[in-house]
C-alpha cells in the first residue's frame, strides 16, 4: 500500500465515520424537540418522556460526533499539509465560523441534556432549537468548505499557488448552497427513516404502545417530507455537478464518449480499460433529458479528459447508482405513508408496512456514505479540483499505513461500543412508560 | 508585521489560554479519578462527573478554534507543525478519542442512573489513563514548536528519525508534557476543592492541590533546565530579557502563595492564584518565542492574506460577542455557586 493510498484510506474513513455521528447529530434535536414540544402544547406525557429517552440516548451520539470531528480538524494537517497550506487563506474562514457554530451546538447541548430540572421548560425547549439551528449552521459552513474543493473559486492561480484570495467567495457559491441543501435534507431523511424503523420494530411487538406510536409519527414527520424532496434536491445538485465537474459527471453516468441524446445508464458496470458497461439496462436519450430537458442535448464524456485526469469510473458509478436507489426507495415509501395518513386521518399500523419500514431503515445511511463516495472519489486525482492534486498534497511522513491501521480499528471498536451502548439504550426503551 | 498579525497570534494564544483553564482542567479532573479509590472512591467519581458533565463538550472547541486560527491566519506554521509532528499528534487524538467516548459510556448508560456501578471499570480507567496521556502529548507537541528543532523536518533530506521522531522526543518537548500533566492535573484540584461541599472530598482535594501545586514547580523547573539546552532560544527570551525574567519570578511567587493560602484553607483565593500562574506561564512561553510560530524560522510575519486575516479576525470578534455571554448563561446554570 503506497502511502497516498494510506492517506486517502484514512481519511475517507475517518470522515465515513463522522459523518454518521455528525447527521444523527444534525436531525436527533428537531425529532427531540418535536417531542418536546408535544409535551409542551398539548401536556402529553408520552412526549416528555420520548424527549428524554432520546435525548439520553444520542447524548453519546454528540460525544463520539465532537472527538471524531477533532481528529478531522488535526487530520486535514497530518495528512494533507500542503493542501491546508493552500488552502487555509481560502476556507479557514469557514472552519472558523463553524467553531461558532460547534461552540454553541456544544453550550446548549450541555444545556439541553443536564438543564432539565435547571431552567423553565420554554427556555428548555428553545435551547433544543438552538442545537438544532447550530448544528445546520456547522454543516453549512463545512460543506461549504467542501464544495470550494469541488468548485474552487475566489483566488488567481500564479505559477501554481493560490493569490488574490477573496475569503468571502467559497460561502456564496452556488454548488456550497446546493451541496448543503441537498445534505442537509438527507440527514432529516435518514435519520427520520432509522428511528422510525427502530419504533416500528417495537410497535410489531408492541401494538398498542402510544409511545412508540408517537414516536413513528415524529420520525415520519420529520423524515417523509424530507425523502420527498431529496431526489428534486438530487437532481439540482447533478446539474450543477454537469456544469463544474464534467468528468465527476461522466464517471457517474458512465459515459466514456461526449454525444448528443445521450443514454442514462442504469445500473451495471463501467469498465475503464475498455470504455464499456456491463450488464446496464440503458435508457435511450435519457441522460440529456434529465440534465438539459432536451433529448438531444450534448452530455460531455470522459474522451474529453486524459485517461490519467479520470476519477475511478467503476466506484463512481456504482456508489451514485446505490445512493439514487436508496432515494427512489425512500421517495416511494414516504410517499406512501403520506397517502395512508392522508386516506385514513391517522397511523393506521399493519403489519407489511411496519416491516417495510423496519427493512428500510438503514437506506438513507447508505445513500448518505454512497453519496459522499460520490463526491469525493469522483473529484480524484484532484484534491482541489484542477488545482492541486491529491498526490501533490500528502504529506511526507513514510509509514502512513500504521496510523491508518491505528485510527480504522480505533473507529472499528468504537463502533461496537457504540452500538453496544445504543442498544442496551433501546432494550430498556422498550419497557418504557406508555 | 503588521497589527493583525498580531492580533491573530494573541487571539491564538488566547484560545490556547482558555483551552488550558477549561478543557485542560477537564482532562485533570480525569486524571484526579485515576486515585478517587478506597471509601471515597464513589462520591469523588460522583463529584468529578458532575463537575465536568454539562461542559467539557463546550470547552473541548476552544482547542479547535486554536487549530483553526492557526491554519486559516498561519497556514505555513501549520504545515511544519502537522508534518513535523505527526506521531505525537496522532498520538494525542487516538487520547482525545478515548477520553471523549470513556466518559461518555460511563456516564450516559441508563443503567448507570444511580452512579457509575453498573459500567464496566474498564471504561473508568481508559477515562483515567487518557486524561493522563493526552495533555502530556499536546504539551511535548508545544515543547518541540518551541524547541527550535520541528523545521528539520521540512528538510527532505534527512532520516526519518531525524524529521519525524527527533523534533519531540527529547529532554525538553518530553519535560514540557510532563509539566503540563501537572498542571491540568493541579487546576483540576483546587476547582473541585471549590466545588466540593463534602468536607472529607474537600480535605483530599486540598491536600492534592498541594501536591499538585510542588509537581508543577518541579517539572516547571526542571523543563526551564533542559531549555538551555533543549531550547536555546526560549531560554534566552526568558533568563535575558526583562519580561521573561518577570514572568519566572511572578509564576514562582503566585505558586507560594497558592501554596501558602492552601495551607490556610483559603481555598477561592488558592485558585484564584493557581488560575494566575497557569496564564502567566502559557503567556511568559509566547511572549519569549514572539514573534515566531516555530523556532527558529517561522515568525508571525509568514501569514494568510490581509483579506483573510480580516475576515478571520472579524469572525473572532463577532462570534465573541455572541459566545462570551451564552457561555457566560452555561457557567451560570451549571456552576452558580462556585465560579461567579
Ligand atoms: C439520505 C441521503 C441521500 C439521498 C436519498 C440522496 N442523496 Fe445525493 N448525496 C447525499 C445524500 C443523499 C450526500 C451524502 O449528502 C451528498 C454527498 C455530498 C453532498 O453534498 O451530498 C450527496 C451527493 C450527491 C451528488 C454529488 C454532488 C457533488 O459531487 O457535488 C449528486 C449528483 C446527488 N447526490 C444526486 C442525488 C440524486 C439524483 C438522488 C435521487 C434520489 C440522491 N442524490 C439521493
Ligand atoms: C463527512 C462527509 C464526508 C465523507 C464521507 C467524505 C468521504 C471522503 C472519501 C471517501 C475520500 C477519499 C477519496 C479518495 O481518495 O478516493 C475523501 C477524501 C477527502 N475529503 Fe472528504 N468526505 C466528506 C466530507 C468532506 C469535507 C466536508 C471536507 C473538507 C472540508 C473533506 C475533505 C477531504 C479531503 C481533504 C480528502 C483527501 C484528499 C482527496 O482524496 O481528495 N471531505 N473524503
Ligand atoms: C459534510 C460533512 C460534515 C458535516 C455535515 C459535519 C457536521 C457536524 C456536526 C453537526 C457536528 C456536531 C454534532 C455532533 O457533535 O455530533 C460536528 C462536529 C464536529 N465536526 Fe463535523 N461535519 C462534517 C465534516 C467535518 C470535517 C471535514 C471536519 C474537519 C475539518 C469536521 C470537524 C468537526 C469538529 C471539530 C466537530 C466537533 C465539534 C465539537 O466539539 O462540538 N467536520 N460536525
Amino acid at each position: 500500500m503506497t502511502d497516498l493510498i494510506a492517506a486517502r484510506t484514512q481519511m475517507a474513513m475517518s470522515l465515513g465515520f463522522h459523518i454518521v455521528f455528525a447527521v444523527l447529530g444534525i436531525a436527533m434535536p428537531a425529532l427531540i424537540a418535536a417531542a418536546e414540544w408535544r409535551w409542551l402544547s398539548k401536556e402529553d406525557r408520552n412526549g416528555l418522556s420520548l424527549a428524554k429517552r432520546w435525548s439520553k440516548g444520542t447524548a453519546i451520539l454528540f460525544a463520539v460526533g465532537a472527538v471524531s470531528g477533532t481528529v478531522l480538524s488535526f487530520e486535514l494537517g497530518l495528512l494533507w499539509p500542503t493542501f491546508m497550506e493552500q488552502a487555509g487563506p481560502s476556507i479557514g474562514p469557514l472552519f472558523a465560523l463553524e467553531g461558532f457554530a460547534f461552540f454553541t451546538e456544544a453550550i446548549f447541548l450541555g444545556i439541553y441534556l443536564y438543564g432539565w430540572s435547571r431552567i423553565p421548560p420554554c427556555v428548555h425547549f428553545l435551547s433544543g432549537l438552538i442545537v438544532v439551528a447550530s448544528g445546520i449552521a456547522s454543516a453549512v459552513f463545512v460543506v461549504a468548505a467542501n464544495a470550494w474543493m469541488n468548485a474552487p473559486s475566489g483566488f488567481v492561480l500564479q505559477e501554481g499557488r493560490l493569490s488574490q484570495i477573496d475569503p468571502v467567495a467559497p460561502l456564496w457559491h452556488p454548488v456550497a448552497w446546493h451541496e448543503a441543501g441537498h445534505l442537509l435534507l438527507g440527514a432529516f431523511a435518514a435519520t427520520g427513516f432509522l428511528v422510525a424503523a427502530i419504533h416500528a420494530f417495537w410497535l410489531l411487538k408492541e401494538p398498542d404502545s402510544a409511545f412508540h406510536r408517537l414516536a413513528l409519527s415524529i420520525a415520519l414527520a420529520i423524515g417523509g417530507p424530507a425523502a420527498l424532496l431529496q431526489p428534486l434536491s438530487g437532481d439540482l445538485i447533478a446539474k450543477s455537478v454537469a456544469v463544474h465537474q464534467p468528468a465527476k459527471l461522466a464517471s457517474m453516468e458512465s459515459l466514456f464518449a461526449t454525444k448528443t441524446g445521450a443514454e442514462f445508464v442504469l445500473g451495471g458496470i463501467p469498465d475503464a480499460a475498455t470504455r464499456t458497461v456491463s450488464y446496464g439496462l440503458l435508457i435511450p436519450s435519457g441522460l440529456s433529458l434529465l440534465l438539459y430537458g432536451d433529448a438531444n442535448a450534448q452530455v460531455i464524456g470522459l474522451d474529453r479528459f486524459p485517461p490519467e485526469d479520470w476519477p475511478p469510473v467503476a466506484v463512481v458509478h456504482v456508489a451514485f447508482q446505490t445512493m439514487v436507489a436508496c432515494g427512489m426507495v425512500m421517495a416511494a415509501l414516504a410517499a406512501w405513508s403520506g397517502w395512508r395518513w392522508w386516506r385514513s386521518g391517522s397511523l393506521k399500523l399493519d403489519r407489511p408496512w411496519l416491516w417495510t419500514l423496519v427493512a428500510s431503515g438503514p437506506l438513507g445511511f447508505v445513500a448518505i456514505e454512497a453519496g459522499w463516495v460520490v463526491t469525493e472519489v469522483g473529484r480524484q486525482p484532484w484534491i482541489i479540483d484542477h488545482v492541486l492534486r491529491t498526490a501533490d498534497a500528502v504529506t511526507p511522513m513514510p509509514g502512513l499505513w500504521i496510523p491508518m491501521v491505528i485510527f480504522t480499528l480505533l473507529y472499528v471498536v468504537l463502533a461496537g461500543v457504540v452500538l453496544w451502548a445504543i442498544w442496551k439504550h433501546i432494550a430498556a426503551t422498550y419497557t418504557a412508560p406508555t | 508585521m503588521g497589527t493583525l498579525e498580531i492580533l491573530l497570534g494573541a487571539s491564538l494564544v488566547g484560545a490556547l489560554t482558555c483551552y488550558l483553564l477549561t478543557g485542560g482542567a477537564d482532562f485533570g479532573a480525569g486524571i484526579w479519578t485515576l486515585f478517587a479509590f478506597g471509601r471515597s472512591g464513589q462520591r469523588q467519581r460522583a463529584l468529578i462527573d458532575q463537575a465536568i458533565g454539562p461542559i467539557w463538550e463546550a470547552n473541548h472547541v476552544w482547542l479547535i478554534v486554536a487549530v483553526t486560527i492557526l491554519f486559516t491566519a498561519f497556514p505555513p506554521a501549520f504545515s511544519v507543525i502537522a508534518t513535523g509532528l505527526h506521531i505525537p499528534l496522532s498520538l494525542m487524538l487516538v487520547g482525545i478519542v478515548l477520553r471523549g467516548t470513556a466518559f461518555a459510556v460511563r456516564t450516559h448508560d441508563v443503567t448507570s442512573r444511580d452512579g457509575s456501578s453498573s459500567v464496566s471499570p474498564i471504561w473508568r480507567h481508559l477515562f483515567a489513563v487518557s486524561s493522563i496521556i493526552t495533555p502530556a502529548l499536546l504539551g511535548i507537541s508545544v515543547g518541540a514548536v518551541a524547541s527550535g528543532r520541528l523545521t528539520a523536518a521540512s528538510s527532505p533530506s534527512g532520516s526519518f528519525t531525524e524529521r519525524f521522531v527527533a523534533p519531540w522526543l527529547g529532554a525538553f518537548p518530553l519535560s514540557v508534557g510532563l509539566l503540563t500533566s501537572a498542571l491540568v492535573a493541579y487546576l483540576a484540584a483546587v476547582y473541585l476543592l471549590v466545588e466540593s461541599q463534602d468536607q472529607e472530598l474537600r480535605n483530599a482535594f486540598r491536600r492534592r492541590a498541594k501536591a499538585a501545586c510542588l509537581a508543577v514547580l518541579l517539572t516547571g523547573g526542571f523543563a526551564l533546565v533542559q531549555a538551555r539546552e533543549g531550547a536555546p532560544e526560549i531560554y534566552a527570551g526568558l533568563r535575558h530579557t526583562p519580561v521573561g525574567l518577570l514572568a519566572i519570578v511572578v509564576t514562582f511567587g503566585l505558586h507560594v502563595a497558592a501554596l501558602m493560602t492552601l495551607w490556610k484553607v483559603r481555598d477561592r483565593a488558592a485558585r484564584g492564584f493557581a488560575v494566575a500562574a497557569a496564564v502567566i506561564m502559557l503567556w511568559g512561553w509566547a511572549l519569549s518565542q514572539y514573534p515566531y510560530l516555530v523556532e527558529p524560522n517561522i515568525t508571525i510575519a509568514d501569514a494568510a492574506p490581509d483579506e483573510t486575516l480580516r475576515l478571520l479576525l472579524a469572525s473572532l470578534i463577532l462570534g465573541s460577542i455572541i459566545l462570551f455571554p451564552l457561555l457566560y448563561y452555561l457557567y451560570r446554570i451549571f456552576k452558580g455557586r462556585v465560579v461567579f
